[in-house]
């Protein structure tokens, strides 16, 4: 196994703590894991992203120029990455704020109305949580009891309070990715 | 992966030094590195040390001076930018044999430069940076975990040779999150004490502290016995990694990132049936110009991968001579090299130079 | 008669970076509406600090010069003693004029240097992300002093105003805000009145703005312009500092 994905989005939709789960359940399943954040002014308002890689092997490039999977939490960051995907890689975008599709049609492609879907469950930040859960659902990279497990350490304790509407989220999101996986 | 915890590499840093029994840091923020000094703000007054954010770099780097004087465990970090500011009290510290560690976590330059990660510090860092005949250790780790055992052992080697050590970072670095393991390493039991420091003439004569020398007869020879514990540094410390490159007929050189990227380029090399080998320097100084020049014996080609327009490629080129092509691929300003970028320039020097 | 809701020619036609409720953006817009004023856009060489206002070169519509962290007002005196039929401007953060910049902006004013600086305090650190800044007030959190500033180890805020006016080279020094319609009013008679003592070549002048940071503060922009009503206007008071006349 050996993943190299991308969450990407605008500042303030969480896509860092996405991958820091990933990561943080890839370490705590045994697999080798790196993570690495955009950074600096342009976070302000502005986009984000972080590249994680989980593998088996020793993990060479800390950088994902070649992801296996990427994840767009807005428009900006489906063009931006949607051409890196490698060829029979992932997309998961979110079409609660993308209005158009993706240009491949050499991967698989997943929709996550995750804006709506965290609306209804009753906090649209958690939508994050929905299209995190479409993820491990198509990829099974890491288990969804061990990304959960993962929150309690990468969460600040006075956000623990937040952990069960998260697992609803990426509850959602899971059934998304089984729906998806069916339609195949 | 028992007892790994998940760090940036700037947390890791500002951890490590702590774990060594660094107990004052001092420094001034600047991206990317803004997590140490945050991290150590926190931190220190959890175990009695001291955090200071000082005025400036300038100052900053005076106080790691007057803390080395006074004979503590000592560290500053900062970018490129600062790092410039700081060669002063680099230079007055080597010259004064003060045991320090020093952390850059490089950016693009020159100038203000930008903030992602880049290698453009190299000749700053091994060849001078600050005036006079000096050397200072550096290390260019390449792995958050590397990064960690090298600052800790930073500490006991600048108390070995009274003299400043240099951790040669990069923003990929400081900015990643990796599992690593943060073995407690209490100070080396055989260092010498710190009978110069100047901590009050109590029952004692008293110590100077200084890089003064007037009469060139006595700086000259100041600097001579500089040089003699550089040469021991040197003999001592080459420390560097090889891959695969006992077959190789192409050697890519690469330190830190860089190196993890080649090394990304070698395996899809090696997928094609490319004999592609990679050596790591890990002390930049003192250089490993010898074993080098060992691992690439067998090979026709060396290729030298950095985030600089070329600066580490010059003590390639002095390693080896006319031996053989050392070819250079670099991208700068805070672009990094992508593996397939570094495979097409193996492939080109294969096709090339067959 | 100035147009009151046109943009002035001093000010470039862009969208700036700055975050919404900051009031670097006002600031910038106060000067340029001066520098058209006074009919010297032609003239004026403006300096960018380092700091979120490191772009302010894209944002004026003049000649500008990006100088290093801190050292605008040096940069400012080798341009103004090269050329000193030039209007030149610094425009510099806390942590650039007061932190960093502290030894070059007291030998400018020293000097009474022809200058104009423009002071935006905004009590920390905005573009590295929030760290404490040498205005940054008693008890206040920032990401370097995590349990509030203790004065006691990291030192008491400077009153750069103040310490400014004690040189006789310093003409001009005035605190200002933009936190309603009338400070606004008051901040733009400063800065006019800081241009006019360069122009007039009677020494140094100096305009500290108390501005927001919502972004680094975490509060919302009216939570932020309240802050600085509260907070700040009572250890940095608004007003001109008067000048100390020159001894002989
Ligand atoms: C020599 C050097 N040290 C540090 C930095 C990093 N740095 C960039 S801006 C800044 C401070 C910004 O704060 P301030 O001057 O208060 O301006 P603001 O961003 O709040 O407007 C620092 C420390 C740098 N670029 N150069
Ligand atoms: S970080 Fe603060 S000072 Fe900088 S633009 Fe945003 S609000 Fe303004």
């Amino acid at each position: 196994m050996h993943e190299e994905v991308i969450f990407a989005g605008f500042g303030g939709q969480g896509v860092l703590l996405m991958g820091q789960l990933v990561t943080y359940a890839g370490m705590m399943e045994g697999r080798n894991v790196t993570w690495m954040p955009s950074y600096g002014p342009e976070m302000r308002g502005g986009t984000a992203n972080c590249g994680v890689a989980v593998s088996e092997k020793e993990i060479a490039s800390p950088l994902v120029s070649e992801p296996t999977s990427v994840v767009a939490m807005n428009r900006p960051s489906l063009e931006k990455f949607q051409g890196m995907v490698r060829p029979g890689g992932l997309i998961i975008y979110n079409s609660s704020l993308v209005d158009v599709k993706p240009a491949r049609n050499d991967v698989r492609v997943v929709a996550v109305p995750a804006n709506q879907i965290a609306d209804e469950i009753g906090d649209v930040r958690v939508a994050n949580m929905v299209a995190l859960g479409a993820y491990l659902g198509v990829t099974g990279v890491v288990s969804v009891d061990t990304v959960l497990e993962a929150m309690k350490k990468v969460l600040p304790e006075r956000r623990h309070g937040l952990i069960p509407l998260n697992q609803k989220a990426i509850a959602r999101g899971m059934d998304i990715a089984a729906a998806a996986l069916k339609a195949g | 992966m028992a007892g790994k915890v998940l760090m940036k590499g700037n947390e890791a840093v500002a951890e490590a030094a702590i774990m060594a029994g660094c107990r004052c840091f001092f420094g001034y923020p600047i991206t990317p590195q803004n997590e140490i000094p945050e991290y150590m703000s926190r931190r220190m007054p959890e175990v009695g040390g001291v955090f200071l954010q000082a005025e400036s770099e300038v100052a900053g780097s005076n106080m790691v001076y007057g803390a080395a004087c006074a004979g503590a465990r000592v560290m500053t970090t900062s970018s490129s930018p600062g790092i410039s500011l700081m060669q002063e009290a680099i230079s007055y510290m080597a010259g004064a044999e003060l045991p320090c560690v020093v952390v850059n976590i490089v950016r693009g330059g020159p100038g203000l430069g930008g903030i992602q990660g880049a290698q453009s510090d190299y000749f700053q860092a091994t060849k001078g940076g600050g005036h006079g005949d000096y050397h200072l250790l550096v290390f260019g780790p390449s792995t958050v975990q590397e990064l960690v055992d090298l600052t800790m052992e930073a500490f006991d080697l600048a108390d070995m040779y009274r003299n400043p050590v240099m951790i040669l970072g990069d923003a990929i670095l400081g900015q990643m999150m990796e599992p690593v393991e943060m073995r407690k390493r209490p100070p080396r039991a055989d260092l010498p004490p710190k009978t110069w420091a100047a901590t009050g003439a109590a029952g004692r004569p008293k110590n100077i502290i200084t890089s003064l020398y007037l009469d060139p007869a006595k700086l000259e020879k100041h600097n001579l016995r500089l040089a003699e514990k550089h040469r021991r540094m040197a003999a001592e410390q080459v420390r560097y990694a090889t891959h695969m490159t006992e077959d190789a007929d192409v050697v890519l050189v690469a330190y830190g990132t860089t190196a993890r990227i080649a090394r990304a380029a070698l395996d899809r090399a090696r997928e094609r049936g490319l004999r592609v080998g990679l050596f790591r320097p890990i002390s930049l100084w003192p250089f490993p110009y010898e074993a080098l020049a060992a691992a690439t014996a067998g090979a026709s080609h060396v290729l030298v991968v950095e985030m600089s327009l070329g600066q580490m490629v010059e003590d390639v080129r002095l390693a080896l001579g006319d031996t053989k092509p050392v070819h250079f691929y670099g991208r700068t300003g805070g672009m990094s090299p992508s593996p397939r970028e570094i495979l097409d320039e193996i492939v080109k020097i294969v096709e090339r130079g067959a | 008669m100035q147009k009151v809701f046109g943009r002035p020619e001093a000010l470039a036609d862009v969208p700036t970076h700055y975050c919404p409720g900051c009031t670097h953006g006002i600031i910038h817009r106060l000067i340029a509406e001066v520098i058209d004023e006074l009919g010297v856009r032609e003239r004026t060489v403006g300096i960018s600090p380092v700091g979120c206002a490191v772009l302010a070169y894209d944002y004026f519509n003049c000649d500008f010069v990006e100088a290093s962290h801190g050292r605008a007002p040096a940069v400012a005196t080798g341009i103004k003693r090269a050329s000193p039929n030039s209007v030149v401007f610094t425009y510099q953060g806390d942590g650039d004029l007061a932190s960093i910049g502290a030894g070059e902006i007291v030998h400018a004013a020293s000097r009474g240097e022809r200058i104009t600086v423009i002071f935006v305090n905004n009590a920390i650190y905005g573009m590295t992300g929030g760290q404490m800044a040498p205005t940054t007030l008693p008890g206040q959190k920032t990401t370097t002093s995590p349990r509030g500033r203790d004065p006691e180890v990291a030192g008491h805020p400077i009153r750069v105003c103040e310490l400014l006016s004690s040189l006789s080279g310093a003409a001009y020094i005035a605190r200002v805000s933009v936190t309603s319609p009338a400070n606004v009013a008051k901040a733009r008679r400063a800065v006019k009145k800081a241009f006019e003592t360069q122009l007039e070549g009677r020494g140094f002048s100096l305009v500290e703005f108390l501005s927001t940071c919502p972004t680094n503060w975490g509060m919302t922009p009216v939570e932020a312009l309240k802050w600085v009503d509260d907070k700040m206007a009572v250890y940095y008071p608004l007003g001109e500092y008067t000048r100390v006349p020159e001894v002989g």
